[in-house]
C-alpha cells in the first residue's frame, strides 16, 4: 500500500517522452489534464473527455490508451508517449509525414490522437493481433493482411469530424508499407 | 519586383502550411496557450426546461477550495441586449446572467471560477439552484400548431395546384430529418484577459472581428479595445460564433482582473452552442409523361426557439435547381422551448436536398425514367424563379462525367435485383448545389525589405486550408513564390473580413488578398525597388468591387453517386462507394479542396445513416448528449470516397472561386437513400436510415407480400 | 467530481482488506467506465483502490481443457491470446467488437463484467433513474428506449447490459471467481447478475467488498466452432443494438451441441437456454434455427420503439448458425 491513505492528492512522477516530471496532483486529475494544464504538453487533445472520441490518445507502456479516462496518479511508473515525443528532432515519423503529404487531417484537432493510434495499429498488426474486421480470428488462420478494411476498423476509435477518414486510411497504409513488416504483409 | 514568368501556384496541390505543426502537436488551439495566474470557469446550466430561478445559494460554493467567484443574475454586470452585429443579433443565449428567466433546458444560470478546472467543476456541480418550473413544450412534428411563414420565406410562380391536376404523374411524399449537431472535435473554449486596458481574447471561432465587435458592443467598449485571435480552430461547421462562454469569461476576467478560461464540456457543447433544426418536409411534383415538371411544390418546416427566429431554409433548394411551369416553395418555423438552432454545414441545402432529390428519384421511378435523364429534362437555362442568367452552370457535365466513372449505364434500374450473400446492393444518384457568394473583406499586404511579403486578413482556417489557399493566391497575384509569402490570419486587429462560413471564405478573402496584392504591385512599380525598413503596406477593402459584380445566379453544382450494401436481415446499411463530381469554379488547391469535398460527402453519409439528436419531451433536454449517444460516422463507416471536378469557368468573375466547403454534403444523403431503395425496394424517407427502420420496412414488405 | 483517496493495491488480500467494508470505496481497474461515471457524477466514491498491478493478468489453460482468465487481463490481451482464439473464437470476436483499440488496452475482464448500463437516463444525473436513484422512476419506458431490453426487464428498468465479452462468456458457462475478506468464492455467470424486478440498482450477486479475481471457462469442444455477430448503429465504436454469440456442432445433419447467447436485449448477457434446448438433437437447417430463436423470443416483451429487436435477434441466430453449419468458425469469406 502506498502511504497516501485518505489524502486527496499525491506527488507523482510521470515518465513522459523519456523525461521524468514530478508534480503534485489532485487525484481527480486525469493524465490528459496533467499533460495539458500542468506540463504544457498540449498536443494531446480533449475532444469529449469521456472516452468516446480518441482525440486524447497517447501510448502507455507502448500501447494506445485514452488519457481522459486514465487518472494521472494511476499513471505513475508507466512510460507515456505523447505526440510531442513521436518525431525525432526535426525528422517527422513516417506516419506524421504521410498524414501531411496525403492531407490526413483538416482542422487538425483529432490528428495527434490519430497519429498515436496509427503508431499502435502498426505495432498491434505486427504482433499478429486480429480485429473486428478479421474474418477468421483463429491463430491457424495466420495474421490478417493490413487491408484498407482492417485499417478502417482499427482506426475507428479515433473520430474525425472534418471527414478526413479516406486520407487517414491512405496515410496509415503508406506508413505501414514503409516499415519492413508492413511491406511484407502488403506482398503476402 | 520581378516580372519574369513564374509557374502559377494556384491549381497545384500543396500540403498545408500549418501541417507540420498539426502533426507534431505544436499547433495551439484556444485553450492551449499558457497564462500565469490562469483561473478556470465552469458554466452551470439549468436543469429545468422552462421557468424562473428562485434562488442560487452561492455562499456554500464560495467557501469551497479554490473557488474565486460565482457569477449569476443576482450579481453579474449588466450588458447591452440590443446589439446588432455583422451577422445580425447574436443568439440571446449570449446575454448571460441578465435575468431570472429560464427559456430552455441547458440555459446558463451561473459561472463558477476557481484556481483549477477540477475545483471549478466540483464547485459548479455543488451549486444549488432552485427553480419555479413552468410547463414546457419541445415537441416538433409536421402538424404542430403555431407554425408561421417568416419574412421572404415563400416563393410562388404560377398555379401549382392547377399544374398538379394537369400532370400525368404526381408524386406527393413527406420526408423528415432529425436534429443534428456540429460536433466539432474541439469543444468551444475561450481564454480572456485584460492587458493594458485592452481585452485580449484567445478563441476558437469562425470570424475574430465578428466576435470582437459583438463583444465590444455587448460590454459597451470601444471596438479598438477588444482583440480576438483564433490561430487554430478545431472544427466549427457553423457553430463557432459568439456564444455564452465568451461573455461569461469576460465578466469573470473583469471582476477578478486575471486571465480566465472557459472550456465547454462535450455535453455543454450539445446544450448551448446551437444545432441544425429537425425538418418536416413535403414535396409534391407533377410531371408530363416525358418527365417535364409542370409543378414543383416544396413545403418545409423547422423549429426555432422562443428567443430568436432561425430558419433552416430547406425550401430554397429548388428555386435554382429545376425548371417547372409552376413553383411553390415555403419555409415555415414553429417555436419551441429549446435553444436557438443555427447554421450548420450547408444550412437549408443539406436537409432540403434530401427531400427534393429523394422525391425526384421517386418521380423517376413512377415515370419509368432514368433519374439522371429526369434531371436533364428539367435543366433550366436561366434562374427558374429569378430569370437571371447563371454565372456558370455545369451540372450536366457533372452528371456526364460522374455517370461515366460510376458505370451508371450498366445499372439495372429495377430495385432489389442485386444480391451478394445476405446483402442487397443498390446504387443511387442525386444532384446538388450551393450558392457562391462574396462579402466585403479587408486585406493588407506588406512588401518586406528582405523580398518577402506579409499578408494580413481576419480570415479563419477552421480546417478548410484557407491559410494555404490565401498564400498561393497572394503568391500568384504578387508574381512570387508561395515560400516568400507569409499569411497571417485570425486576428481582429487585421480589420473586418467575412467569416469562415457560407462557402464564401476563400472567395471573399482571396478576392481581398488579390486586390491588395495588385494595389501593392502598382505602388511598388511607382516607387521603384527601394523598400523601407518598415516595409510598404497596402490595405484594400473589396466592398466596391463586390458591388460592381453583375447580377447573376451564382452557384456551384454537382452530381452525387452512391452504392450501398444492405443486410436486410439485420438492417445494416453500408455505403460501399461514393463519387461526387462538382462544378465549383476555380480550384485553388486541389489537395485541400478534395479534402473539403470528401469531408462534406462524409458528412452526407453520416447524415444519411447516423446522426440524430433526441430530446425527451418530458424533461425538455437531450437524451444521450455525447458521442456514444450522438453518432457520427466512424472510420469503418466510410468507404473510398472519390471527389473530382469538371471545368467551371466564368470569365466575367474576377476571382472565379466558388467555394467547396459545403456542397459536398448536399445531395449525398439523398443519393444514399435512393441507393437503399434501389437495393431493397423500400423508400427511406426519414433520416437517419437506422437498422430498426430497415428491419421495419422489411417487415412491411413481408406483410404486403403475405 | 468529488475528491477522493487513492491507493494502489499490490496483492489480492491487501486490496480486499483495504476496501474492506467501506461502502464509499471502489476498485479501480482500467477506469474506462468508472472514471467516466465519476466525471458524470453517477459514481462518487470517496476512495479508489487501484487493482491494475495485481498479479491477475494471466490467461492460463486449465487441466480439463478450459481457460482461466485473470481479472486484470486487458480486453486486448484476451482477444489476442492464441488459446482464446483457438478454443473460444466467439469470445475473441466479441471482445474485438467492443469499444476501440484504445479502450480495449485499458479495460479489464473484471471491470467488463461490472460495467454499468449505457442507458442515457442512467448516465445523466439531471434525470430520474431507478438504477441510479432507487425509486426515482424509469423515464425510458415512456421516453427513449430504442435500445432498451426486450427480455427479463421490468417496468422499473429497461436498461441493457452493454458488454460484448459477457455475451460470449455467458454462452460458454463462465464461472466468476472472487475474493472477500472472508475468503474466496465463485459464481456461475448465470447466477452472477440479479433479476431486474423492482431492484434494478442491485446488479450482481457479488458480496459487498468482493474483488473479482478471474473468470474460468470450462472445456467446451463446441466452443471451437463459434462466432459472434454484433449489430450497431454505426460500423464500429458503438454499443450493440443486438448481438449473438453462437456455437454449433453438427454431425450427420443433426445438431449435437449448441450454444447461444444474446447481447443488448436484457439487463444481463442473455443465455438462450430455451433456444439451445430446441436445437439440440434436431435438424441443422434454417427452419430449425428460426424455431429455436422463436422459442427463446416467445418471452420477449418489446416496447414501442424496440420491436425491431425481435426479428433482429431471430435473423442473427439464423444467419450465424447457418454460417457455422456451412463454413465453421472461419466464416463465409
Amino acid at each position: 500500500m502506498s502511504p497516501a491513505e485518505t489524502s486527496t492528492s499525491s506527488a507523482v512522477t510521470l515518465n513522459i517522452n523519456g523525461e521524468k516530471h514530478t508534480l503534485p496532483v489532485d487525484h481527480r486529475t486525469t493524465l490528459l489534464d496533467a499533460l495539458r494544464e500542468r506540463l504544457d504538453l498540449t498536443g494531446t487533445k480533449k475532444g469529449c473527455d469521456q472516452g468516446q472520441c480518441g482525440a486524447c490518445t497517447v501510448l502507455v507502456d507502448g500501447r494506445r490508451a485514452v488519457s481522459c479516462l486514465q487518472l494521472a496518479v494511476a499513471a505513475e511508473g508507466r512510460e507515456i508517449t505523447t505526440i510531442e515525443g513521436v518525431a525525432q528532432g526535426d525528422r517527422l515519423h513516417p506516419v506524421q509525414q504521410a498524414f501531411v503529404e496525403l492531407d490526413g487531417f483538416q482542422c487538425g484537432y483529432c490528428t495527434p490522437g490519430q497519429i498515436c493510434s496509427a503508431l499502435a495499429v502498426l505495432e498491434e498488426h505486427a504482433a499478429g493481433w486480429p480485429s473486428a474486421a478479421t474474418e477468421d480470428v483463429r491463430p491457424e488462420a495466420g495474421p490478417p493482411p493490413l487491408t484498407p478494411e482492417e485499417i478502417r476498423e482499427r482506426m475507428s476509435g479515433n473520430l474525425c469530424r472534418c471527414g478526413a477518414y479516406v486520407s487517414i486510411v491512405q496515410a496509415v497504409a503508406r506508413a505501414a508499407a514503409q516499415t519492413t513488416d508492413g511491406a511484407k504483409e502488403q506482398v503476402a | 519586383m520581378t516580372t519574369t514568368a513564374k509557374p502559377d501556384a494556384v491549381g497545384v496541390a500543396r500540403t498545408r502550411i500549418e501541417g507540420r505543426d498539426k502533426v507534431t502537436g505544436a499547433a495551439r488551439y484556444a485553450s492551449e496557450i499558457p497564462f500565469t495566474e490562469l483561473a478556470h470557469g465552469w458554466l452551470v446550466l439549468s436543469t429545468i426546461a422552462r421557468g424562473r430561478i428562485r434562488a442560487i445559494d452561492d455562499a456554500a460554493v464560495r467557501a469551497l477550495p479554490g473557488v474565486l467567484t460565482v457569477l449569476h443574475h443576482g450579481n453579474a454586470p449588466r450588458i447591452k441586449d440590443d446589439v446588432i452585429g455583422a451577422l445580425g443579433r447574436p443568439d440571446p443565449i449570449v446575454e448571460v446572467f441578465q435575468h431570472d428567466r429560464v427559456p430552455h433546458a441547458g440555459w446558463p444560470v451561473a459561472l463558477v471560477v476557481a484556481g483549477t478546472s477540477e475545483q471549478a467543476r466540483e464547485a459548479a456541480e455543488a451549486l444549488v439552484v432552485t427553480y419555479d418550473e413552468e410547463p414546457h413544450d419541445v415537441s416538433f412534428d409536421a402538424d404542430k400548431e403555431g407554425a408561421y411563414v417568416p419574412q421572404d420565406a415563400e416563393t410562388v410562380k404560377g398555379d401549382v395546384e392547377a399544374e398538379l391536376a394537369a400532370s400525368t404523374v404526381v408524386l406527393d411524399a413527406a420526408y423528415t430529418t432529425p436534429e443534428q449537431h456540429h460536433s466539432a472535435m474541439e469543444p468551444h473554449a475561450v481564454t480572456v484577459r485584460w492587458d493594458g486596458g485592452r481585452l485580449e481574447v484567445f478563441d476558437s471561432n469562425q470570424g475574430s472581428k465578428w466576435v470582437a465587435d459583438d463583444l465590444a458592443n455587448l460590454f459597451s467598449l470601444d471596438l479598438s479595445a477588444v482583440r480576438v485571435r483564433s490561430e487554430h480552430v478545431g472544427g466549427a461547421f457553423g457553430s463557432k460564433g459568439l456564444r455564452s462562454h465568451h461573455v461569461a469569461a469576460v465578466m469573470a476576467a473583469t471582476e477578478l482582473q486575471r486571465p480566465v478560461r472557459i472550456a465547454l464540456t462535450r455535453r455543454q457543447v450539445f446544450a448551448i452552442t446551437g444545432y441544425r433544426s429537425p425538418t418536416a418536409q413535403r414535396v409534391r411534383l407533377g410531371a408530363d409523361a416525358d418527365g417535364r415538371l409542370r409543378a414543383f411544390a416544396h413545403e418545409n418546416r423547422s423549429m426555432t426557439s422562443t428567443l430568436r427566429e432561425f430558419v433552416e431554409g430547406s425550401a430554397g433548394f429548388g428555386r435554382t435547381m429545376y425548371d417547372s411551369v409552376a413553383h411553390h416553395s415555403v419555409d415555415r418555423v414553429v417555436p419551441a422551448d429549446v435553444g436557438t438552432p443555427t447554421w450548420m454545414r450547408a444550412p437549408g441545402e443539406a436537409p432540403g436536398s434530401f427531400a427534393v432529390e429523394s422525391a425526384m428519384d421517386e418521380l423517376a421511378e413512377k415515370l419509368g425514367m432514368d433519374p439522371i435523364a429526369l434531371r436533364v429534362r428539367n435543366e433550366p437555362t436561366a434562374g427558374p424563379i429569378s430569370g437571371l442568367p447563371f454565372s456558370s452552370r455545369n451540372l450536366l457535365a457533372c452528371f456526364e462525367e460522374g455517370a461515366r466513372r460510376f458505370g451508371w449505364a450498366d445499372r439495372d434500374p429495377r430495385p432489389r435485383v442485386r444480391r451478394e450473400g445476405n446483402r442487397l446492393i443498390g446504387t443511387g444518384v442525386a444532384a446538388c448545389t450551393f450558392p457562391s457568394g462574396a462579402a466585403p473583406s479587408t486585406a493588407s499586404v506588406t512588401a518586406e525589405p528582405d523580398g518577402t511579403f506579409t499578408v494580413r486578413i481576419t480570415a479563419a482556417d477552421v480546417g478548410t486550408g484557407a491559410r494555404t489557399a490565401l498564400t498561393v493566391l497572394a503568391a500568384d497575384a504578387l508574381d512570387t513564390a508561395p515560400e516568400r509569402v507569409h499569411v497571417r490570419i485570425a486576428d481582429s486587429d487585421f480589420g473586418a473580413a467575412w467569416v469562415a462560413g457560407g462557402s464564401m471564405g476563400t472567395r471573399s478573402w482571396g478576392w481581398a488578398v488579390m486586390a491588395a496584392a495588385r494595389d501593392l504591385r502598382e505602388q511598388l512599380t511607382l516607387r521603384g525597388t527601394e523598400i523601407p525598413a518598415a516595409g510598404v503596406t497596402v490595405t484594400t477593402n473589396t466592398a466596391e468591387l463586390i458591388a460592381q459584380l453583375a447580377q447573376k445566379e451564382r452557384y456551384a453544382f454537382g452530381a452525387q453517386f452512391a452504392e450501398v450494401a444492405v443486410d436486410v436481415t439485420t438492417g445494416e446499411v453500408r455505403v460501399t462507394r461514393l463519387l461526387g463530381v462538382f462544378a465549383a469554379g476555380r480550384i485553388v488547391n486541389p489537395l485541400t479542396a478534395r479534402s473539403q469535398l470528401v469531408g462534406g460527402m462524409t458528412w452526407g453519409l453520416s447524415m444519411a445513416l447516423h446522426e440524430e439528436a433526441v430530446r425527451d419531451e418530458t424533461f425538455g433536454s437531450h437524451v444521450g448528449a455525447d458521442f456514444a449517444g450522438y453518432h457520427f460516422a466512424a472510420n469503418a463507416d466510410v468507404p473510398v470516397i472519390e471527389a473530382d471536378w469538371v471545368p467551371d469557368e466564368d470569365p466575367d468573375d474576377p476571382v472565379g472561386i466558388k467555394g467547396v466547403g459545403e456542397i459536398g454534403i448536399v445531395g449525398t444523403a439523398a443519393a444514399i437513400a435512393n441507393a437503399v431503395w434501389h437495393a431493397t425496394g423500400s423508400r427511406q424517407r426519414h433520416l437517419p436510415i437506422r437498422p430498426d427502420r430497415v428491419l421495419l420496412a422489411e417487415a412491411d414488405r413481408a406483410g404486403h407480400d403475405a | 467530481m468529488r475528491e477522493f483517496g487513492y491507493e494502489r493495491a499490490l496483492d489480492v488480500p491487501g486490496a480486499v482488506a483495504v476496501l474492506g467494508g467501506d461502502p464509499e470505496a471502489r476498485y479501480l481497474g482500467g477506469g474506462t467506465n468508472l472514471v467516466d461515471l465519476m466525471k458524470a457524477g453517477v459514481e462518487r466514491p470517496a476512495r479508489l483502490v487501484d487493482v491494475r498491478e495485481l498479479p491477475l493478468d494471466r490467461v492460463e489453460p486449465t487441466a480439463d481443457g478450459g481457460l482461466r482468465i485473470g481479472a486484470t487481463v486487458t480486453n486486448s490481451d484476451l482477444a489476442a491470446h492464441p488459446e482464446v482464439r483457438r478454443r473460444y473464437p466467439a469470445l475473441a470476436q466479441a471482445v474485438l467488437a467492443g469499444a476501440s483499440g484504445q479502450l480495449r488496452n485499458m479495460a479489464t475482464v473484471g471491470g467488463n463484467l461490472l460495467q454499468r448500463t449505457r442507458c442515457a437516463y442512467f448516465t445523466d444525473i439531471g434525470k430520474p433513474c431507478n438504477k441510479r436513484v432507487p425509486g426515482s422512476g424509469c423515464p425510458a419506458v415512456a421516453g427513449e428506449h430504442r435500445n432498451g431490453a426486450i427480455l427479463g426487464a421490468s417496468e422499473h428498468c429497461v436498461a441493457v447490459h452493454p458488454s460484448d465479452m459477457g455475451v460470449a462468456l455467458a454462452a460458454f458457462d463462465a464461472v466468476v471467481t472472487y475474493e472477500t475478506a472472508a475468503g474466496p468464492g465463485m459464481l456461475a455467470l448465470a447466477d452472477f447478475y440479479r433479476p431486474v424486478g423492482d431492484t434494478p440498482h442491485l446488479e450482481t450477486a457479488l458480496p459487498a467488498g468482493a474483488l473479482i479475481t478471474g473468470v474460468t471457462l470450462p472445456a467446451a469442444p463446441v466452443a471451437a466452432h463459434s462466432r459472434y455477430r454484433k449489430v450497431r448503429e454505426r460500423a464500429s465504436y458503438a454499443f450493440a443494438v443486438g448481438s449473438v454469440a453462437a456455437a454449433l456442432d453438427v454431425q450427420d445433419g443433426v445438431v449435437r451441441d449448441a450454444r447461444l447467447a444474446f447481447g443488448a436485449v436484457a439487463s444481463r448477457p442473455w443465455r438462450a437456454t430455451a433456444a439451445e434446448r430446441a436445437l439440440i438433437g434436431g435438424p441443422a437447417d434454417a427452419d430449425a434455427y428460426a424455431a429455436a430463436a422463436d422459442a427463446e423470443l416467445a418471452a420477449a416483451q418489446p416496447l414501442s420503439q424496440n420491436t425491431y429487436k425481435v426479428p433482429l435477434i431471430r435473423n442473427l441466430v439464423v444467419a450465424l448458425l447457418t454460417e457455422l453449419e456451412q463454413h465453421g468458425p472461419e466464416g463465409a469469406r
